[in-house]
Parts: structure tokens; sequence; C-alpha cells
């Protein structure tokens, strides 16, 4: 019987071999997360524009002009009015401009937002950079207020040529209750 | 299979099987095990096949007709989640308990408590799964893939579904362990790798594949479960998280299962084929070698289920060539098929019919997931009833004709009866000829552009869902033959032999029919 508790030795440190494979896949599952971030961060796939604040360039490109569009979203529960005062506005790349958003809480008790940047098209998200930002906090706005909120960016130079047109989307998302978790 | 089968002449003086309701509760016998596995999976079959009736009905004409909206979401997602971790893969795993220790010469599974343990929680995860149907805010409605925020919304059930999900995945990862453990460790002296059947073959890949990605969907939905109860935001944007990174996650999970849910079927029908071709199997090693291809592919393809997500050009391109490459391997096996039967002397019993429905028949879910995979086009396909017939083509007429086969081939084998042949050709011809009823005008409705797990369609629809509709009630139908045949094979029938086929090869045939209780205590010589 020799043979037979060699078998079941090397059936013992299989399992456990197994068993560190499945511990490592589940870790690689919660991994898949910074990569992904780190991943997108370095491409600027998902349009996730980065929430740092950018230091104005010195150069004006002057040679081409980049037209901006704003859009403004609200996420379900979210009962704010929330609109852009311009639409579309045409930079050179370089210029730095701002543009208000006009923001209005509908509802009859303080509300915290957040603001969630996003551009398309995705490959452009890099260049479109801000220097103030309302969606660099949490905005909190109490019943019925109304508010401007200011963004100013640039478009950075180096964007590539075939981009002629960005769009920077908001999306105001409610994070009460996410605000009020956390305490 | 029953208790008095199983104690027939073979078990001298070793003890046989516990008497009584115990014997199944506790029980560490692989064919015990086997049993258990598969007549709960032909329950869920049941069960989520009741659920696509409703799809059916619903969908039956245009308007809303039998159900609210909310409750057909509840019966798609929940038809998916029980058809996948409820049917196929128990029945899969049922036979990998039956078959594989007799196909390689082992006693029994290599952790035979581990076994008893991995089925017993899987009617615990589905009365969980089901019983959400009866909590405030229904059952699960997001579809199978649970995709956040939507899922986000879902009532009480949501933590039920989410341990679940966990529960099956916990099971499915210790059954796969089991395989992997007795296949490498419990083979009979002479039995190297590449003597093993096929059937074994691909279950062992299809084992590691579990291991690999089984604990990655168990990461995901928890996450999911954090997202919602915890305030971390993995897939929050307001917190800085990324629903569509959930895509990422969930189908770097879901591609592998996909090929875990064919791959023990392509093993069944390779066995199936060369028997009643009277011809060994063509080109063995190259059978185990695009397994093998299938499976690494499985890991770099994930993306094409995501095409509209807003990928750069690259991304499409690299995972459209990546998928369009699977079509080698799968090219592959489906030419060593065929070459199989060529010149042949084929008979064409129902494990046959059943194993050449699945080749025809699987090879057009293959060709339209082929064009699935042409990024430009999918765009025009994506989420439309285009890709519900591709994965219908090949779960259906692919995963479960080949378990058909399966439970045709070996049921005399197991229960010592011959089934009525008869009968078996009936269901083959009903289930072949209505599923096809019902799939392929979905084919033509995706084309059109008719949405996929959307209760209601535009009037220009109505003809092609009707005529899926009366191919839904037939096919649905014809499977209560198919468990009349089961069930009246088990209690009696004519006497099977023991090699059952006259083309049959491979250790099991050895055995007699039904196989002692504890077979191959002594292993055989495999030359």
């Amino acid at each position: 019987m020799a043979s037979n508790s060699d078998a079941k030795l090397s059936t013992a440190r299989l399992v456990t071999r197994l068993g560190l494979v499945v511990v490592a896949m589940f870790g690689f599952g919660y991994l898949m997360v910074p990569i992904y971030d780190v991943f997108c961060d370095i491409t600027g796939l998902n349009g996730k524009t980065s929430n740092e604040v950018a230091v104005a360039p010195v150069i004006v490109d002057t040679s081409r002009t980049v037209t901006v569009e704003f859009d403004s979203t609200l996420n379900e529960a979210m009962q704010w009015d929330f609109q852009p005062d311009v639409r579309k506005l045409s930079v050179h790349p370089g210029e730095v401009k701002t543009v208000t958003y006009r923001v209005r809480n509908r509802m009859a008790q303080a509300v915290d937002g957040q603001a969630i940047p996003s551009v398309a098209p995705g490959g452009a998200a890099e260049y479109l950079k801000k220097t103030e930002c309302f969606c660099f906090t949490q905005q909190t706005l109490n019943a019925g207020e109304e508010k401007l909120m200011p963004v100013t960016f640039f478009v950075d130079p180096e964007l590539p040529a075939d981009i002629r047109y960005l769009t920077l989307s908001y999306t105001f998302f409610d994070v009460t209750k996410v605000a009020s978790n956390t305490h | 299979m029953s208790e008095a089968t199983t104690h027939d002449a073979h078990d001298h003086h070793d003890h046989g099987p516990a008497k009584g309701l115990m014997r199944w509760v506790t029980t560490t016998n692989h064919k015990d095990i086997g049993t258990l596995y598969l007549l709960f999976s032909l329950l869920m079959f049941f069960i989520g096949g009741a659920m696509a009736m409703v799809i059916r009905a619903e969908l039956f004409e245009p308007g809303m007709q039998v159900v609210n909206p909310h409750f057909f979401n509840q019966m798609t997602t929940n038809h998916a989640l029980i058809m996948i971790f409820g049917a196929v893969m128990p029945a899969f795993v049922g036979l990998a308990n039956w078959l594989i220790p007799m196909m390689i010469g082992a006693p029994d599974m290599a952790l035979p408590r581990m076994n008893n343990w991995s089925f017993w929680i899987l009617p615990f995860a589905f009365t969980m799964m089901l019983s959400t149907i009866f909590m405030d805010g229904g059952a699960p409605a997001a579809g199978w893939t649970i995709y956040p925020p939507l899922v986000l919304q879902t009532g009480d059930a949501f933590p039920f579904m989410i341990f679940a999900i966990h529960m099956m995945g916990i099971s499915s990862v210790m059954g796969a362990i089991n395989v992997i453990a007795t296949i490498l460790n419990m083979r009979a002296p002479g039995m190297t790798l590449m003597k093993m059947p096929l059937f074994v073959w691909t279950w062992l890949i299809t084992a590691y594949l579990l291991i690999a990605v089984m604990p990655v969907l168990a990461g995901a939905v928890t996450m999911l479960l954090t997202d919602k109860y915890f305030g971390t935001s993995f897939f929050t944007a307001a917190g800085g998280g990324d629903p569509v990174m959930y895509q990422h996650i969930f189908w770097f999970f879901g591609h592998p299962e996909v090929y875990i849910l064919i791959l023990p079927a392509f093993g069944i029908v390779s066995q199936i084929i060369p028997t009643f071709a009277r011809k060994p199997l063509f080109g063995y090693s190259s059978m185990v070698y695009a397994s093998a291809s299938i499976a690494f592919l499985s890991f770099i393809v994930w993306a094409h289920h995501m095409f509209t997500v807003g990928m750069p050009v690259a991304g499409e391109l690299f995972f459209m060539y990546a998928t369009m490459l699977i079509a080698v391997p799968t090219g592959v096996k489906v030419f060593n098929w065929v070459s199989t039967m060529w010149k042949g002397s084929m008979t064409f019993e129902t494990p046959m019919l059943f194993a050449l429905g699945f080749v025809v028949l699987f090879t057009i879910g293959g060709f339209s997931g082929l064009m699935l995979a042409i990024a430009p086009s999918d765009f025009q396909y994506h989420d439309t009833y285009f890709v519900v017939a591709h994965f219908h083509y090949v779960l259906v007429t692919g995963a479960i004709f080949a378990i058909m086969g399966a439970a045709y081939y070996w049921l005399p084998k197991w229960t010592g009866h011959m089934y009525n042949e008869t009968l078996g050709k009936w269901h083959f011809w009903l289930s072949t000829i209505t599923v096809n009823i019902l799939f392929f005008p979905q084919h033509f409705l995706g084309l059109a552009g008719m949405p996929r797990r959307i209760p209601d369609y535009s009037v220009q629809f109505a003809e092609f869902n009707m005529i899926s509709s009366i191919g839904g009630f037939a096919f649905g139908l014809s499977q209560l033959l198919f468990a009349y045949i089961v069930i009246s094979t088990i209690r009696g029938g004519a006497k099977a032999t023991d090699k059952v086929w006259d083309g049959a090869e491979g250790l099991e045939w050895t055995l007699s029919s039904p196989p002692p209780y504890h077979s191959f205590s002594e292993a055989p010589e495999v030359k």
C-alpha cells in the first residue's frame, strides 16, 4: 500500500495548490480594478478626465479651432436643474476659457451632489484639461438654492489633429446618502 | 440507479448502498452523487423551461398579454441563471461523476466527502434563488449578466441572489478540484494522459477553466454587494467607479464560462460518434490540442461581448481577430467528427442522432457567432434576437443536445435497462424539428432589429414571434417525453448487455450493466 499513501499525499498537495489558484483568482478579480484604472489613466480609453488641477499652457495654437460642446445630465433620483450657459464654444488649443453651469436644487432639503465629467471621443479625454472645476469637490445646495458653477478649461495643444469636436459631459449624482453613510 | 438494480447480483460481500433517504444525503459514492446531480439538473431544466414558456407566451403576440414587464424581466433573468448554473453545469458535473472514475479505471472520485458537499450546496443555492420570486421587489430582473447600475435597483432579492451565486460558484469550484485530483492521481496503471477518453480530457480542461474564472465572478458579485450596502464605489460613477469595468470583469469570467458549457459537450460527442461510426476517433491528439487552444483563447476574447461600449478601434480589432481565431480549433473539431464518420459503418440509434444533430446545429450556432464577432456588424446585431438565436443554437442544440445524447448513450450502462428506442427517436425528431421552429426565426427577428429582453415589440415582428412561440411550446412539451423515457428506463426495461453498443470502446463498457456499487476496487490494466 506504499504507492497508495504516496498518491494520497500528492492529492493533498494538489488540492492545496488548486485551492491557492482559486484564492489567487479571487484576488485577481479585485486586482483588475487598479489595473483597469491605471490602463485607462495611461490610455484615456474610458473618457474619464483627470480630476487634477492643470496648469495653463503658455503657447496658444491659433492655427486651428476646436469646437467644445457642453452637456449636462442628472442621475436618476437627482431633483436638480442643471444647464450650461452656453451649448458650445470654439476655442484654439491652449486658450483658457471659463463656462458656467446654472444649478438649482428643486428639493425641499439640502442635497450633496458630485459631478462626474466625461469626455467624448474617449481618445480626447486626456487632452481636455481643467484649471478650476465645480467637479473637483462635492457641491451642497440647500433647499431651493441656485448657484452658478464655473469650469475653467483649455484644450491641450498636443490634441491630435484629426479631433475637431469634443464633448464635455457632466453627470450630477446625489451623494447625500453616501456622504452620511461614511460618517 | 434505484436500490433494487444496484443490489442485483454484483455486490458479493462488499457493502452496497445504505437504505432509505439517508443513503442519498450522506452518500460519498460517485455513482450516487452523479445520479443526484443528473436528477437535480433535470428538475432545474423543467423549472427554467417553465420560465421560458412564460417568456414565449408573452411574446406570442405584440402588446402586453400575459405578464407585466417587470415579471417578464424576472423570467428572462432567472431562466438564464437556472439553465446555466442549475441545468447545464450540474448535468456535466453529474456525467463527470458517473463516468470519469469508470473511464479511467478509478474506484471513486479523489475527494468523495467534498463531492457530497459540492452537490448538496446546490439545492440550497437554488431554493434561495427561486425564493426571491416571492420577495418584495421581485426576483432579480437585470438579466443574467446583472450589470450595474440596473442590478443595484433590485429589491430585497439582491443579497439573496448574490449569495446564491456565491454558493453555486463554491459548488462548481469544489467539483472542479475533485475532477482534476481524480484525473491526475487516480488513473489506472497504463492510462496515460494521451490515452484518456476525450470526455475525460475535455472535462480536465473545463475544470481548469472553472477554478480560474468562478472566483472572478465571485469577486465581481461581491463588489456589487459592497457597492450596494457598504458604500464602496467599484462601479458607481459618483464615487469614481466605472460601470463599464463591471462588464470587463464579468466577461472575463463570462467568456471562459461559455466554453465551460460546451467543452464537455465536445467530449461527449467525441465518445458517441466513434461508437456508431464503428471507427476510432479521427485525429485524437488534434482534438486534445484543439480543446486546449479553445480554453486558452477564451481568456483573451471577453470584450467581444461589449463592442458597443466605446472601445478604441485597436481594441475592437484585437478582440475581433482573437475571437475569429477560435473558429480554427473549433473547425478542427467539426472536421474530425465528420472524418470519423467518413466511410464508417454508421447506424442511427438515438445517441447518434443527438450527436449528429449537435454537429449540424452547433455549427450553425458557431457560424452566427462568427457573424457576431465582426465588430462593425456587431453594432447592428448587439442586443437583438440574433444574439438570442446564436447562443440558443450553441447552448440548446449544442450543450443540451449533447447531454441528452449522453443520457441515451450511458443510461443502459447506468440502469442496466435499455431505453425504448422508438420513443427515443420520437424524442429526437420532435426536439430537432421544434427547436428549429423555435430559434431559427429569431435570427431574422434579430437582423430586422428586434431587441432582446423586451416584453413587447413592433407589429412587424408578429409573424416570426408567433412561429417561434409555437416552436417553443412544442419543444417544451417534447421534453416531457424525455423525462418519461428516463424515468421508465430507471424503473425497468429490456436487460442491457455489458457492452450495450457493439462499437463501444472504453473501460466503462467492461463493467456490468448496471456497474457494481463499487467498481474497479482493483485497478484494471490498460495496454
